[in-house]
């Protein structure tokens, strides 16, 4: 199989997930594009795992601890945006500017008390 | 695999999971529906576990079966269902920086694909070893040579896993 096959997958795969951390507004939306983002670098391990016949199978072992990491990731960052449901009732990210420099004019409407 | 599928086949079985898994990753990022946006990420990650059982890729595939489509998945949707999402669709799911995030993330997937292409044009996947990358092989690997990183990672779950009880017992008035 020609090598470009994952490679570009994991390329669109990355983009897509960029877009979405950039562009959705909800915290657990955001949470699930940096999973595909991990996918998209799952990928491309494992192609070039494949693709230089390790004998010590780095890229695939690699795999392997990053999905721990992103299982990890999602705990603890549910664990976080629902904290902040508790506190703010509501999850928007375009609505957490408190350390910003200064406050945005446009708010979600209605999501901030 | 080689034993299976000849190699043109194995190319287009291929392509069509790629095909899926973009198809599925898109309208996980466009959806108005909060919930189906969960399922199409199960459809999404189930096709690069395809992906990556096409490249012999045993273990780590039913690793993503387990893992992403058993827990995080499920995971996701109790996150939706405690912040109490919206069951129809919601309007209000996209910034109105969503051009700006347009152009980083194809101006990002660009150069990527004209850095892979022009890195990797000639290379090929030598798939004809029909024995895949299975559990035996990948933990000979990982406690043979990644002993060390095994073990940070271990302790790096136990630090998750106490931040996580941690923070869900904080009250309100604390924080």
């Amino acid at each position: 199989m020609h090598a470009l096959y994952p490679l570009i997958l994991s390329a669109l795969l990355f983009g897509i997930g960029i877009y979405g951390v950039l562009a959705r507004r909800n915290a657990i939306l955001v949470l699930m594009s940096v999973e595909l983002m991990l996918n998209a670098a799952n990928i491309a391990l494992v192609a070039f795992d494949v693709m230089l016949k390790d004998a010590a199978h780095a890229g695939q072992s690699l795999t392997v601890f990053v999905i721990t990491i992103a299982a990890a990731e999602i705990g603890l960052g549910l664990a976080i945006v629902l904290l902040i449901f508790r506190q703010r009732a509501t999850i928007a990210v375009d609505a957490m500017h408190d350390l910003g420099e200064h406050t945005p004019q446009r708010l979600t409407e209605g999501t901030h008390p | 695999m080689s034993e299976l599928l000849s190699p043109n086949t194995l190319e287009a079985v291929f392509a069509l999971f790629g095909l899926v898994a973009v198809g599925a990753a898109v309208l996980v990022v466009t959806t108005r529906h909060l919930v189906h946006a969960a399922l199409w990420l199960v459809v999404a990650l189930g096709a690069v576990a395809g992906c990556f059982l096409l490249m012999s890729a045993e273990f780590v595939a039913w690793m993503q079966v387990l893992i992403y489509l058993g827990a995080v998945v499920v995971i996701v949707l109790f996150g939706f269902m405690l912040t109490r999402a919206p069951i129809g669709p919601s309007d209000d799911l996209t910034t109105q920086n969503r051009w700006a995030a347009l152009l980083v993330a194809f101006s990002a997937s660009a150069a990527l694909i004209v850095l892979l292409v022009g890195g990797f044009a000639g290379t090929t996947l030598d798939l004809s070893d029909p024995t895949p990358t299975d559990a035996a092989m990948i933990g000979g690997s990982i406690f043979r040579y990644w002993v060390l990183p095994f073990e940070a990672l271990s302790v790096l779950l136990l630090a998750a896993l106490i931040g996580a009880i941690a923070i869900s017992r904080l009250r309100s008035r604390e924080v």
